[in-house]
């Protein structure tokens, strides 16, 4: 077990460093030159290369890439080019809101595709499946976004439930948090949990298929009990895949969900980084995500072996 | 009152006729084997039995296990009467058992799950019952998983959770075919000395003629969902009054006519062969262990001679064969077709492979589903430099299907219109040509029923005399090895430890893992009975 | 039978989609780039069938147009997946275990560390917004789907006993791959491309939504939904058109995919992410 948590350990830390080098050249590849655009095109070529200097932009790229992956590992991420604060502050400050809604999503979409999988799987073919499978149907081809809109157009504008956008902070009560947080959460967890759904479903329908659900049923299990005991856990093994994967869809997803909320997230800090090319905002929240993508799959990974004896004495 | 009694048990399957009118009974410590080919209904009346059928399942009859009437039982009823009172084991023990649970707790499982006695009490039942079925707790703790236990081993876990309640009926269901013949052994004198200690009952399905006149005391044959004849074991195999029956046991135990050997000029030889994998690390720091498939193997096969390989699973036959095949890199000595090295590169390859075919097990997986059977069989012509083209190509696809008993028809068919039999048909006209000198035969008649096996083997024989073939006959059951070979080798962990002529081997022989091999394998022998 | 009515249903709806994007290369009922202030905010009539938006340019006609963008978007990133992606799946299957399969599966797993909007948002900070970014974007994270998925069905294709046959009788690795294993698993990649086509549309939609995908003047539904959203409380009839014309052609789609599946092969496994 230790060997194997090793292993998966190594190979997070090889993915994030070429991870890293990957998000480094993209970026260094861009046009323009950062201290012109902070300074504006006005400038004198002189004020110019003095914040090149000052940015550390004029050193060698293997020099600036190794500050800059340093920095990371002790949580200075550098300077941001357009406001001068540092970005390690802009990041946190943001992830207060995304990461919180990813999570909160992942639940609600958990919540929402064991019970409706798990009831498809034991009535199938009977019109609780149908309904569920339909259900799931639908809830794969709406795009997050626009179920959104929909969410604030009928509980925000109309029945006025929910604020339709904005994040009072956490200051003011982990409640209120939560709630300007719902409807956000759920736009992108019905979606989620619509896949989810028919994955939970599909898995524990093959697991059901297997002989040691005969096995069970020969003991006297019934249809039910082998279902609970014998096929739910042997199904979590696809399940598990497709959780890491969605959080990893939901945390990067937060981006467009932000956009419609207003709320002041990773997303929002992205786009205005963008459009003020402050490139090295961009570097550091994109590779922020793909950190949290590596981490959240090597937590499943370790998750398997839990689930799976099998794993746990294999390298 | 019989322990099980089936009355006039019709069965269909969303309309399709399974069984028809099976009647039969058990009494308490008997043995009954129900046997027939696939598609006989045997598995299915057991199913029934249990009441664990398909979706669209529909049995008329009675089936009468004690005082209920299964066919009428309501599921509560049927889960009370399941693990209780009838308990099942079945063929595939590598599947059977869930991966994620301990051992103990599937055992215990039965008794918990029918209340029969507190926790603690289950379990120490359950460690009892593993001892009953030889798994002494010392070695084999509760708290182990299947995926730890070899086939053998998991198929007794699977007998002590159908017996840890001790019920009065244990229905096995071909429970030794996956195993090998040592295990076999070892499985089927368990379950003898269980239903005689528990005077259990016991519904044996099993399509081993060998296995059911070893272990039953009554035998039901079947044919088509019906049954054939039913009788007392020893009074059947006597009399054999149907002539269905006597087909099943002559073609059991069928000779096939070898032409006489040629005189020897070698034509396959290996040479101290060997073959290793790495093994994954278990160790950190330490290097990776190898595992010795094939330890130093040398024998040589003579042009026109039948040559058999016997052994158990694992004991490196796969992997020698496929290294004759040339799709295995050696790490030492050598192997020599015609006297040429089968790993040479390229088109001199195509050149030496071109004298040796190979027929696999599998009828079904043996072909490439979206091929018709006029370009399955023409593969092998990959290997000529100048393949034959047009009418000649027509030509040789005839002569081939005719060769195997096939029509020229079928060439434009494709393989899923073929039954079993036909397919390996199919895979020996392929292998057939490109008039190769030596064909391997990898297990293949072991998934063919026997009597589309007997025709097989004496098809086997005329390729012989009309070709001249020469053939590796790989298998792991020794009775079949008898028959069509003139010389066999017995292989136990990478290594021959016995070669000989195959009627000298079988009656006399020397090496200690050859007897046990032998003493463990059932035989059917009509004559002792008649 | 269900198999079969979701093929049908599947394939009508898809089909209507096409259609409405080849057609509108020669007809829109409008011109949908003219503005007509004094007509705008329309509900559906006889003159505008869905509708006119905030510069009274017909709704109809922007949808027919939209479409052609999602399509091509769609469909140029499914065709980089499965050109790059199927090759290196067959590639790694044949050689499985060398380094090149570690290699190829290990890219893999880097990719799939890259979810397809941080794609689009790396490439769009360096070289600016564009359809052709937002192409790209979902491309290049279509590739290790279809890598995946073909190594997969690859591997167990490898272990059967006519790719030995074919071994024996001397033919390579790639003439096996391409004459064995491609034919087998073509089915699975007609269902995936299906599938990841869906996606394909859902995610283009995202990406011009918030302004990384098709640019003005091109039209596309996502940022008719962007455009939309201010005024959603006083014309919902804005964020309702394109929405249901995403949801009914994605819906289309995955139908279209389950019922091919069900038709071909139920027992192909589908990744579905």
């Amino acid at each position: 077990m230790l060997r194997y948590a090793l292993k998966r350990l190594l190979s997070l830390v090889i993915s994030l460093a070429v991870a890293s080098v990957v998000i480094f050249m993209v970026i260094e590849v861009a046009p323009g030159d950062p201290a012109q655009f902070m300074l504006g095109l006005n400038a004198q070529p002189d004020t110019v290369a003095a914040l090149r200097a000052e940015l550390g932009l004029d050193l060698p790229k293997w020099q600036r890439y190794l500050s800059w992956a340093g920095g990371m590992m002790t949580g200075d991420f550098g300077m941001s080019y357009t406001y001068r604060t540092p970005v390690s502050q802009m990041i946190a400050d943001r992830m207060w809101v995304s990461l919180p809604l990813a999570l909160y999503a992942l639940t609600l979409s958990t919540l929402i595709a064991f019970p409706a999988g798990i009831f498809a799987a034991a009535h199938r073919g009977g019109p609780g499946d149908v309904a569920v499978m339909g259900a799931t149907q639908l809830g794969v081809a709406i795009p997050n976004f626009w179920f959104a809109m929909m969410l604030v157009l009928v509980f925000a504008i109309n029945l006025r439930w929910f604020s339709a956008g904005g994040f009072p902070g956490w200051d003011g009560g982990v409640w209120a948090g939560l709630k300007a947080l719902t409807l956000p959460a759920i736009a992108q967890a019905l979606p989620q949990a619509a896949i989810l759904a028919r994955v939970m479903r599909s898995a524990l329908l093959d697991v059901l298929g297997e002989d040691f659900i005969r096995t069970a049923r020969a003991k006297g299990l019934s249809r039910r009990q082998a279902l609970w005991r014998h096929g739910v856990r042997n199904a979590l093994i696809p399940v598990l895949t497709i959780i890491g994967l969605q959080f990893a869809f939901l945390l990067a997803g937060a981006i467009i969900i932000e956009q419609v909320f207003y709320l002041p997230g990773l997303g929002r800090l992205i786009f205005q980084a963008i459009s003020s090319r402050d490139l090295i905002v961009v570097e550091s929240v994109v590779m922020l995500l793909v950190f949290a993508v590596i981490v959240v799959n090597f937590t499943v990974d370790l998750a398997y072996a839990a689930v799976d004896p099998r794993l746990r004495n294999r390298t | 009152m019989s322990l099980l009694s089936i009355e006039n048990l019709s069965l269909s399957i969303h309309g399709t006729n399974i069984l028809r009118d099976v009647s039969l009974r058990i009494e308490p410590g008997e043995i009954h084997a129900v046997t027939g080919e696939s598609g006989s209904g045997k598995s299915m009346t057991a199913f029934t039995v249990m009441q664990l059928l398909p979706n669209g399942a529909k049995a008329s009859g009675r089936v009468m296990l004690g005082g209920d009437d299964v066919l009428q039982a309501d599921e509560a009823r049927m889960c009370s009467l399941r693990g209780a009172r009838v308990g099942m084991v079945f063929q595939e023990p590598m599947t059977a058992l869930n991966p994620v649970k301990t051992i103990g707790d599937q055992v215990a499982e039965t008794i918990l799950i029918h209340g029969a006695m507190p926790r603690d009490a289950a379990y120490a039942r359950a460690r009892e019952v593993l001892q009953r079925v030889g798994l002494p707790e010392d070695r084999f703790p509760l708290s182990r998983y299947p995926h730890e236990l070899s086939g053998g081993q998991r198929q007794r876990v699977v007998i002590a959770i159908a017996i840890a309640l001790q019920p009065d009926l244990l229905i096995a269901d071909e429970p030794t075919t996956a195993l090998d013949v040592t295990t076999q052994a070892q499985i089927l004198d368990l379950l003898k000395r269980l239903v005689s200690e528990d005077d259990m009952g016991m519904l044996m399905i099993t399509h081993d003629l060998a296995v059911v006149a070893d272990m039953a005391h009554r035998i039901t044959v079947m044919r088509h969902g019906e049954v054939v004849e039913t009788g007392p074991t020893a009074e059947l195999l006597r009399n054999r009054r149907h002539p269905y029956t006597r087909m099943l046991f002559e073609a059991s135990t069928h000779q096939v006519n070898l032409p006489p050997l040629p005189p020897p000029a070698p034509l396959l030889e290996a040479r101290d062969v060997r073959r290793s994998y790495r093994l994954p690390r278990t160790r950190l720091l330490e290097a990776p262990g190898e595992f010795e498939a094939v330890r130093g193997v040398s024998f040589t096969l003579n042009a026109g001679e039948r040559l058999g390989l016997v052994g158990e699973s694992g004991c490196g036959k796969s992997t020698l064969t496929r290294a004759i095949l040339g799709l295995e890199p050696l790490q030492g000595g050598e192997i020599l077709l015609n006297g040429a090295p089968i790993r040479a590169q390229g088109r001199e390859a195509d050149a030496i492979r071109r004298s040796m075919q190979v027929v696999f097990q599998d009828p079904f997986g043996s072909f490439n589903p979206r091929h018709r059977v006029n370009r399955l069989i023409t593969e092998p012509f990959h290997l000529l430099p100048d393949p034959p083209r047009g009418a000649a190509r027509e030509a040789a696809i005839s002569e081939a299907l005719h060769a195997v008993g096939l029509s020229p028809d079928d060439a434009r068919k494709y393989i899923h219109e073929f039954s079993g039999g036909q397919r390996q048909r199919i895979a020996i006209a392929r292998a057939l040509i490109i008039k190769p000198d030596l064909i391997l035969f990898d297990e293949a008649v072991s998934a063919l029923d026997v009597s589309v096996r007997a025709q097989i083997l004496d098809l086997l024989a005329d390729l012989c005399a009309q070709y001249g073939l020469a053939y590796l006959f790989i298998s792991h059951d020794l009775s079949v090895v008898r028959s069509v070979t003139d010389r066999v080798m017995v292989m136990q962990a990478g290594e021959i430890v016995e070669e000989g002529i195959t009627e000298e081997v079988f009656s006399n022989p020397q090496h200690p893992y050859t007897r046990a091999l032998i003493a463990a394998a059932p035989v059917l022998d009509l004559e002792g009975a008649a | 039978m269900r198999g079969r009515r979701n093929l049908i249903a599947g394939a009508m709806l898809s089909a209507v989609f096409v259609l409405a994007a080849l057609v509108s290369f020669v007809w829109t009922p409008h011109d949908h780039t003219t503005m007509n202030i004094p007509a705008k905010l329309r509900l559906p009539d006889s003159a505008h069938w869905l509708g006119t938006d905030h510069f009274g340019r017909d709704l109809f006609s922007m949808i027919m147009v939209g479409a052609r963008t999602s399509i091509a978007v769609a469909l140029v990133a499914v065709g980089i997946g499965m050109g790059l992606g199927v090759p290196l799946g067959l590639a790694a299957a044949a050689r499985k275990g060398r380094w090149i399969d570690e290699f190829i599966m290990r890219g893999n797993d880097l990719i799939f560390a890259f979810p397809s909007l941080v794609i689009a948002i790396l490439i769009t900070a360096v070289f600016g917004a564009g359809a052709v970014n937002a192409i790209i974007a979902i491309g290049i994270f279509n590739i290790p789907v279809f890598a995946r998925i073909t190594r997969g069905a690859a591997l167990s294709l490898w272990e059967r006993d006519f790719i030995l046959a074919a071994r024996v009788a001397g033919k390579s690795a790639a003439r096996i791959s391409v004459e064995h294993i491609l034919p087998n698993v073509g089915n699975l990649l007609i269902v995936q491309g299906t599938i990841q086509f869906s996606l394909g549309i859902l995610a283009e939609a995202g990406l011009s939504y918030v302004g990384l995908g098709a640019q003005p003047p091109t039209p596309s539904w996502g940022r008719m939904l962007a455009d939309a959203q201010t005024l959603v409380s006083i014309a919902p009839h804005l964020a309702l058109v394109p929405g249901m014309a995403i949801i009914t052609t994605v819906l289309g789609l995955n139908l279209l995919g389950d019922g091919l599946r069900d038709w071909l092969d139920p027992r192909l496994r589908v990744a579905r992410t």
